[in-house]
């Protein structure tokens, strides 16, 4: 297996809505994605799209701890699925929460299958855990992909790096 | 700083270097993110009911066993 970096992204001051990667090369196997981020208001979750699909084409379900309780859900497809955890403005300052969201056969014309781990991060009870998985009903090869905030933005330093997985 | 939220732009068909855009949000793109804001804080608010509600359960079937007459260590062993 070889994981090549394709980009790496650092939101600069005065923070971004999104970020979106488009003319992905189609020479790899999967994508995967590694992010380090922060939103500027209260949004503990920032979404994804691929292809700019803003359609209900995407299934989610996620197991995820909150510092004192976990919990399960299977959603009815979303046109905004969950990408991964990221800290907010209340939440220790300077501090980013990491995780990988994972695109397997992102080439391929069948449906994808997108899977998440991320972790926030914060000097009290309350920082999550999120373990998720997306079905994307699009059988298009995956040109671009989107990772954006519905509310507030990607704060200053947040990252996010594209890789190749071949 | 501008006052209209931006999108960060990589076009990877681009060499190194030239692949970044930051662009202002366009109104229309403004509209669909309210749009998806509105959903995602309706989405995020089922999750939260749902949190609270698996905790008032665990909370509730903690009780009912320490009612029972079990030590709190033994809920604990059984339940975490």
């Amino acid at each position: 297996m070889t994981m090549t970096l394709i980009e790496t992204i650092t939101v600069g001051s005065g923070g971004a809505a999104s970020i979106e990667f488009t003319g992905i090369p189609q020479d790899g196997k999967d994508l995967q994605v590694l992010v380090s981020a922060r939103n500027t208001s209260t949004s503990t979750i920032f979404r994804f799209t691929l292809n700019n699909d803003t359609a209900s084409n995407y299934t989610p379900l996620f197991l995820r701890g909150n510092g004192s309780t976990a919990s399960s859900s299977v959603f009815a497809p979303l046109n905004n699925p969950f990408a991964l955890e990221q800290t907010i403005d209340s939440y220790t300052a300077n501090t980013f929460a990491n995780g990988n969201l994972y695109v397997s056969n992102y080439a391929s014309s069948v449906s994808k299958s997108i899977s998440g781990d991320s972790v926030s991060e914060n000097n009290a009870t309350a920082a999550f855990q999120l373990l998720n998985t997306t079905q994307y009903s699009g059988t298009s090869p995956i040109t671009s992909m989107q990772l954006f905030q519905t509310s507030g933005l990607f704060a200053e330093h947040s990252t996010a790096s594209l890789y190749s997985i071949s | 700083m501008s006052e209209t939220p931006v999108k960060i732009v990589v076009d990877l068909s681009k060499p190194k270097g030239q692949r970044e855009s930051i662009i202002e949000l366009t109104s229309a793109e403004l509209t669909e993110r309210e749009e998806m804001r509105i959903e995602s804080e309706a989405s995020q608010a089922a999750q939260d009911k749902s949190e609270k509600a698996t905790a008032a359960k665990k909370l509730s079937g903690r009780n009912k066993l320490l009612a029972l007459g079990l030590t709190e260590a033994e809920v604990t062993a059984l339940v975490g």
